[in-house]
């Protein structure tokens, strides 16, 4: 029982992580119904802009207010970095076949992987520590500080996000744009920088996410972000794809799978269960857990 | 005549006293191979509109399943072969191993087309994409082909003349496939699946079939990469191998056979050539992909023939392609 727990504390961790990565996967997928591949990339492009800015922090004790400037400093950075990919490559097509959008999805991947490894080099690098360590323990169940770190961060990260969505202006034309692109722009919003936006906010959840995991797993290398976002994008579609708690949940439960998986299985199917869950779903639920079938119309 | 045109390339001259490196024959033999699974991928991505983002999944099935075909049974398989000659039992042998292998990756391709092509958008290429991760995991676990430690003493069956013979007889399968009245049903899937429907066209039916034919003609290629190189390792079969074929097709145009010919070769060419500035190729490539997906979205030859460009008296005989949108 208490391997049990401890797995699901370390499923948890996991899962929120996912978490963070599916919500930007499955707003823009709202948006644009565009399965943004260069997602993934994103989130590893966070972790760089983390480790660089806690790099130039270096000298100082690791303290909350480091940690916080990193996080912050890392995801503004990759807010940008997402604005600047929609803006240069996504709206030239966006008006082009979902095809031509898919396919310039997987160019911008490829590119910001292959140019992470000609500018940050090819070799995984470790990430400094920004929190003092300490482990916690609950009865057999230890918790680490790092761990309680992910989860407490992508908790508040994830209210903000519900209260961003909910209660702005900006997050209600961003519901808006969801339901229809093409009801919101008569009604006047302007759905560039709804979009633009979107983008945004979905890029700085991801540079979250990359940050918490190079706190966790101190080894960031530059070809990080394509399992974790191809992951991620599973949960996002187990949870239904365009809808945000479902982003949530899938990540959960993606994250709990696979570590109980690696637990009481084998660690080489590691990689598979997310897949296999995909397809089950797929099968199944096509449109995830809290999705709504969408009616086609002609 | 291509027998001699074989055996002068076995021996490193085609015609004869020029000499070809078997660096180069190399070359052209990888070319070969990837004309097949361009040529396949076309069919499911451009001509039925499908998204496919897997087909390195096939290729890895049909690759390991042959391979273990003529790695297994090859001595019994060649003395049951005796009386022919060395060149036909090495023949049979690898016909033997790519049927096994291509049907394999055709069950494959079943298996996975059945739930994914019922449903419409991108569910195909979100599946397609998860499973031919999860092939890699499992052939990384099998251990009778090696496991992690990759798959060797694969007999050298394939050379250029097998190669080059299978990437004709993909070409012609899958160009009389496109101008059958089958291969009008999946262009017009193509161009709308609702009003195909309307129309009468089992949609699902037509889109597993071509999907399977895809994924056995990517078993094949398969089986030859494992044949020509003699070692097989769960790392050729990647995502990335994936997006390069893809990359081939879409530089070349979706939905024209002599354009994916074009990419295959342009893109082994490139990948080749600049070898010296391999670590700048990679970023080149995918700019250009988004810079052609923004310009110019068809690729090189749309949904056009290379001999339909050519004015028409020079066309030999060749008809109009099936028109695209």
């Amino acid at each position: 029982m208490s391997t049990f727990l401890q797995q699901l504390v370390n499923g948890l961790s996991l899962g929120s992580i996912y978490a963070l990565i599916a919500l930007g996967y499955t707003m823009v997928y709202g948006v644009l119904r565009l399965i943004n591949f260069a997602h993934g990339d994103v989130y590893m492009l966070g972790a760089y802009a983390g480790y660089f800015l806690s790099r130039k922090l270096r000298g100082e004790e690791p303290s909350l207010l480091s940690a916080l400037i990193v996080m912050a400093g890392s995801m503004v950075a990759c807010a940008i970095a997402g604005m600047i990919i929609e803006r240069f490559a996504y709206r030239p097509v966006r008006r082009a076949s979902r095809l031509t959008l898919l396919i310039t999805a997987i160019g911008v991947s490829l590119f910001i992987e292959n140019g992470a490894q000609l500018v940050f080099g090819p070799d995984p690098k470790f990430f400094p520590s920004l929190a003092p360590h300490a482990d916690f323990r609950l009865g057999h169940v230890r918790i680490t500080s790092e761990q309680l770190t992910v989860i407490v961060v992508s908790v508040l990260l994830m209210l903000a996000l519900r209260f961003f969505i909910l209660k702005t202006r900006t997050g209600k034309a961003m519901r808006a744009v969801s339901f229809s692109l093409d009801a919101a722009k008569l009604m006047g919003i302007s759905t560039d920088a709804i979009i633009a936006a979107t983008f945004a906010l979905g890029s700085a959840l991801a540079a979250a996410a990359g940050v918490l995991i190079g706190m966790q797993i101190p080894k960031i290398d530059p070809l990080m972000g394509i399992i974790y976002g191809l992951k991620a994008f599973v949960a996002a579609v187990l949870g239904g794809i365009g809808n945000i708690p479902g982003a949530v949940l899938g990540g959960l439960l993606i994250g709990i799978s696979e570590v109980m998986v690696v637990g009481y299985l084998s660690s080489t199917y590691r990689d598979a269960i997310a897949f296999g869950i995909l397809i089950l779903v797929l099968l199944l639920r096509p449109q995830g857990i809290l999705g709504r079938v969408q009616k086609e119309k002609v | 005549m291509a027998l001699w045109a074989a055996n002068g390339l076995l021996s490193g001259t085609l015609v004869p006293g020029v000499q070809i490196s078997p660096y180069f024959l190399q070359v052209l033999c990888l070319a070969g191979i990837n004309i097949i699974l361009a040529v396949s991928l076309n069919l499911i991505n451009g001509f039925t509109g499908q998204f496919s983002i897997g087909h390195a999944g096939f290729m890895a099935i049909g690759a390991y399943a042959s391979a273990y075909v003529t790695v297994t049974f090859g001595d019994k398989i060649r003395a049951a072969l005796a009386f022919l000659p060395q060149g036909g039992r090495d023949g049979a042998l690898l016909l033997a191993g790519l049927a096994v292998g291509g049907a394999l990756a055709a069950i494959a391709g079943f298996l996975v087309g059945v739930p994914s092509l019922r449903l419409r958008g991108d569910y195909l290429a979100i599946v397609t994409l998860g499973f031919g991760e999860i092939i890699r995991v499992f052939i990384l676990n099998i251990d009778a082909v090696g496991g992690a430690r990759g798959f060797t003493g694969i007999s050298k069956l394939a050379n250029f003349f097998w190669i080059y013979l299978f990437a004709a007889i993909t070409i012609l399968v899958v160009s009389r496939i496109v101008r059958s009245s089958f291969g009008r049903t999946l262009i017009a899937i193509r161009e709308d699946e609702i009003a195909a429907e309307a129309m009468g066209v089992d949609t699902t039916r037509s889109k597993v079939i071509s999907f399977i034919v895809s994924s056995a003609l990517a078993g094949i290629a398969g089986g030859l990469f494992g044949h020509y190189l003699m070692y097989l390792h769960t790392n050729s079969f990647t995502f990335i191998k994936s997006i390069e074929i893809i990359i081939m097709i879409v530089i070349g145009g979706l939905g024209s056979i002599t354009g994916s010919v074009l990419g295959a070769v342009l893109y082994i060419g490139l990948t080749e050539g600049l070898r010296e500035f391999a670590q700048y190729r990679m970023v080149l490539f995918s700019f250009l992909l988004v810079v052609l997906m923004i310009v110019r979205p068809q690729g090189i030859l749309g949904h056009r023939e290379f001999l339909t460009l050519l004015p028409k008296r020079w066309r030999l005989g060749v008809d109009a392609p099936p028109a695209g949108g």
